[in-house]
């Protein structure tokens, strides 16, 4: 039966293709859960997503302050997304710190919430204004919604009986409420969440609850509020998903290769942003009998692991940069005993310290040479954050295979970055099963450096074998014998097949194919986290008529064997990356390519309009 | 081979190896070398279980002339490696050979991490006093003032005392011996063996080329009775030439050197508790050698084996999140939190 519905007229609902959001608030405003909670709710929904959480080093820096910025940024698409967005469609700002750190980046006529309550003079000083925004027409092109968060958030929460401090940590979700209002989004996960979250403390999930409800129906009661959004699914390739950041996908890739090869996972680890995380995850799955350690410091976590690999098992450690640098006297010990090992370095801004949880491809020179004489070390780069999954299993298999210690390069933008993961089915990811020796290998007893002729790897025998009780040291060795040798020739000779069985990796790597035009008038060559802006923009650019590939490199040491040849096809060459040039040093060193950089060195990562804007310059277009 | 018949019992020759063994004629670490590849045949385990892993420096060659699993691994960092080594293996025999320099200097962090977690692991310290794979700097343990190619002037640092150090970061197991006692020398070691815990053995060993005679005031003959106390479980601190000298308790907790007469007897004296749970009392034994009129004590400072080895409990930890929750299915892993289906 047909039947007239009275709607009401003053709102409407827009059908979009896509938007970028971005919450941002103080260290302690909750600006990373709630951008986390928003994101389940769009991913859970069926959208094509990538993140771009950002805070500061401080925990808590001085409220109100603008190093205190916390920001949490999300684009979310009915299509394929391969970046968090270049500029913003709405800002969430919690305080005049987080307006005046963000608002550069909202578009004009972009949506601006801001939290009318903090904005008396006492927080437009520590955010270092002289006039207020709100109120000096500085924020005209801007869909400007200056709501009283606190006020509100207190209001609806009155009647519980909660102290004014904690009504007033309620607001992030009461803000939260607003843009699941905004984008006609269910808050089913996130009560769930909050259920969860806070199952013992049952005021406090009415509290939040409440809040979200709240800012959900302001936007539904006030008139200011005229329009709402929905973005449909993407067509995603069908299949099970979940969100995935870079450092869960780590964890989760080790335990697989641990459960592949049949070997037990231990991680030696010392705390470290942005590293840490990957620490808190793996010390959850003792039921798939990883061992955690945390060791006293950066030398004894890798240490402890090469004595774990040792032993038999399927050794890591976690760290950041100049952890990194503790652990290069250990990784060339790693080298010469010619034990298995994954080094998973998440970069972040250097020198020394520096930004510790801002992003950076800085260290790849670092994994290449950072040791003392030749000790060459394969390198594995992930490209988004599921693909760290991905690098994990690669370089566990590598490092088993080749009997030789492998560096995975991850970056704080992928470890800390989400984005849907099609789960694979476990049973049909390719096992790799590792078997040690048993029995002696010559007519004269166990000689642990012969080698395998096809991989020139050494074999693995782990103590408590019999008959196969061997030395193995840091002292150059005799070829075969493994004895203690200073010959001459020998150590030319040992040098150069440490230096050989890391090449002979390049007979198994796929050949490099660009994607996009397999020639053309440019070739971008890049690695690790760069991938979804240069994606984006090499898309973009060919869709303008440019001929472009792109060849994103998983190993980085060594390089496909077909890449020298690949790099002939294009006229011109340019490698963007998160540092001052280090892939381009290479290239240039080893192809002789008049490769062209473009080099971002500020914490963050590209901009597809940064990247676009060098290949019209290369281009002359 | 039938199960019934047994293998040979080992024999030191056993744990000999065909390298050519490279420290200086007259080195403290041959005797100690000696000792050890006597002692490993006596203790029931088979040879493939044994680990002998060291650091760097003249004493961390040991591994190399060990007929058993050996790891000469880098400056410092031997009780970390062993540590790694533990977790994943608690069933194998692992022996750290390390030096003054390895030991409490380049790699001090780890050695009072590897004791406060009672991991299960015997620990060698030669300790000569002296760098001599560098050609002789002064070391942790040389003695204020010393004078060495790097201090030509004279030391200014403090020195460590091994035994107080493993005892503060509280070792389950401190004992000290010395290079040419070489029955006190076995014995000790024997006793660190039977250790669940960390065992932590200082052994005092003589440089002949770059610092001869570190220890020449315990170890020469007229000195021995006069400058050192056998430490053994169950009897009184007795020591001297005529054995007239002992240890006696003060009211406020303190020691002092007595001699046996007047009627001091032996029942006046401190009798020699290992196995205190606390480990206040050792501490205090340490520090003897630096006052004036007291010996140096040798023997089993510590031996209190209640407390869990680092390795057990680890294992055990995974073992009942095993029990409690199944073994690990990997799919389900993968599918764990909030997931959606894309038809």
């Amino acid at each position: 039966m047909a039947t007239i519905t009275e709607t009401p007229l003053s709102k409407h609902r827009e059908r979009i293709d896509q938007a970028v959001i971005r919450f941002a608030g103080d260290s302690g405003d909750g600006m990373q859960i709630t951008g986390s909670q928003f994101t389940n709710t769009v991913a859970l929904y069926g959208n094509d997503i990538a993140t771009f959480p950002d805070f500061p080093a401080e925990i808590r820096a001085p409220a109100g302050t603008l190093p205190g910025v916390s920001g949490y940024q999300l684009h979310f698409s009915s299509s394929d997304v391969y970046t968090p967005g270049d500029a913003v469609d709405v800002l969430i700002a919690m305080n005049p710190a987080a307006l005046k750190v963000n608002v550069a980046d909202l578009k004009a006529n972009g949506i601006l919430i801001v939290n009318s309550d903090s904005f008396k003079e006492m927080d437009l000083r520590k955010a270092q204004l002289t006039s207020n925004p709100l109120e000096d027409h500085s924020l005209d092109k801007f869909r400007l919604f200056a709501v009283e968060l606190e006020r509100l958030t207190r209001a609806a929460l009155d009647h519980l009986g909660l102290d004014a401090k904690s009504m007033d940590r309620c607001k992030n979700f009461f803000a939260l409420g607003m843009c699941y209002w905004l984008y006609n989004r269910s808050m089913d996960s996130t009560v769930r969440w909050i259920e969860a979250k806070f199952k013992n403390k049952p005021l406090l999930v009415e509290a939040n609850k409440l809040a979200m409800k709240a800012g959900y129906s302001y936007c539904e009661a006030t008139e200011a509020f005229q329009i709402s959004y929905e973005i449909p699914p993407a067509q995603l390739a069908p299949g099970l998903y979940r969100n995935l950041s870079g450092n869960q996908a780590l964890a989760l890739g080790f335990i697989t290769a641990s459960q592949k090869s049949g070997l037990r996972l231990f991680q030696g680890s010392y705390p470290i942003t942005p590293a840490s995380d990957i620490l808190h995850e793996l010390s959850q799955y003792k039921d798939f009998g990883v061992m955690t350690f945390q060791a006293e410091d950066e030398i004894a976590a890798i240490t402890s692991a090469i004595g774990a690999a040792y032993a038999g098992a399927l050794a890591i450690t976690t760290t950041s940069g100049p952890g990194m640098a503790l652990k290069t006297e250990a990784l060339g010990l790693a080298v010469a005993v010619e034990i298995p090992l994954v080094v998973c370095d998440i970069q972040r801004g250097g020198p020394s310290t520096g930004l510790p949880t801002k992003t950076e491809q800085a260290d790849l020179l670092q994994a290449m040479f950072g040791r003392n004489s030749e000790a060459p070390v394969p390198i594995v780069a992930p490209a988004t954050p599921s693909d760290c999954f991905w690098a994990a299993l690669e370089a566990s298999r590598l490092a088993v295979k080749y009997m030789v210690p492998v560096i995975i390069l991850s970056d704080g933008y992928l470890a800390n970055g989400a984005e849907p993961w099609r789960i694979p089915n476990a049973d049909e990811i390719p096992a790799f099963p590792v078997q040690f020796a048993k029995e002696a290998n010559s007519p004269n007893g166990y000689f642990p450096y012969k080698r395998d002729p096809q991989t020139l790897a050494r074999p693995w025998a782990v103590p408590g074998t019999p008959g196969l009780e061997h030395r193995i040291g840091g002292l150059e060795k005799q070829d075969v014998t493994g004895n203690i040798n200073y010959e001459p020739l020998n150590h030319e000779k040992m040098v150069r097949i440490r230096a050989a069985k890391v090449a002979a990796i390049a007979q198994e790597i796929p050949d490099a194919v660009p994607a996009g035009d397999p020639d053309g008038d440019l070739l971008i060559v890049a690695w690790g986290s760069t991938y979804g802006a240069i994606t984006a923009a090499v898309k973009a650019q060919r869709e303008e008529g440019r001929r472009i590939g792109h060849v994103h490199l998983r190993h980085l040491n060594p390089l496909p064997a077909n890449l020298g040849e690949v790099i002939k096809r294009y006229p011109q060459v340019l490698v963007p990356e998160l540092n001052m040039g280090q892939l381009l040093w290479l290239l240039r060193a080893k192809y002789l390519v008049d490769a062209v950089g473009l080099n971002k060195i500020q914490g963050r990562p590209f901009k597809q309009a940064e990247v676009e804007q060098k290949i019209e310059d290369m281009l002359g277009v | 081979m039938s199960t019934a018949t047994l293998p040979p019992p080992l024999t030191k020759k056993d744990f000999q190896t065909d390298q050519e063994v490279r420290w200086c004629p007259g080195c403290g670490d041959y005797a100690i070398l000696s000792a050890v590849q006597s002692v490993f045949p006596e203790l029931g385990i088979k040879r493939e279980n044994f680990v002998v892993v060291s650091g760097i420096g003249c004493s961390s060659r040991f591994p190399y002339y060990m007929n058993t699993f050996g790891f000469h691994t880098i400056h410092g960092r031997a009780p970390a490696v062993a540590t790694g080594i533990k977790a994943i293996r608690p069933d194998l025999e692992v022996w750290v050979a390390t030096g003054d320099g390895d030991a409490l200097s380049i790699g001090g962090n780890h050695t009072i991490h590897m004791l406060r977690r009672n991991v299960g692991l015997k620990v060698l310290l030669f300790n000569n006093r002296i760098y001599g794979l560098t050609k002789g700097q002064y070391s942790p343990t040389s003695e204020f003032n010393k004078k060495t190619k790097s201090t030509p002037f004279g030391s200014v640092d403090r020195p460590f005392n091994p035994v107080s150090l493993a005892i503060g970061s509280e070792a389950t197991f401190v004992a000290r011996s010395v290079d040419v006692f070489q029955s006190h020398l076995k014995d000790t070691l024997k006793h660190a063996a039977a250790h669940k815990g960390s065992a932590f053995v200082e052994i005092l060993q003589n440089c002949n080329i770059f610092n001869d005679g570190a220890w020449f005031s315990l170890t020469e003959r007229d000195a021995r009775s006069e400058h050192v106390i056998q430490l053994e479980h169950g009897k009184p601190l007795i020591f001297g030439k005529n054995r007239d000298k002992g240890i006696r308790r003060i009211p406020d907790g303190d020691i002092e050197v007595v001699e046996l007469r007047n009627g001091i007897t032996e029942s006046d004296l401190v009798v020699h508790d290992a196995h205190h749970p606390r480990p206040s009392y050792a501490f205090l034994l340490s520090h003897m050698e630096h006052r004036p009129g007291f010996p140096t004590p040798i023997g089993v400072f510590r031996a209190w084996d209640d407390l869990p080895r680092y390795e057990d409990v680890m294992n055990q930890q995974i073992n009942d999140v095993i029990a409690k929750r199944g073994p690990g299915d990997l799919n389900k892993l993968l599918r764990a939190g909030d997931t959606w289906e894309v038809k």
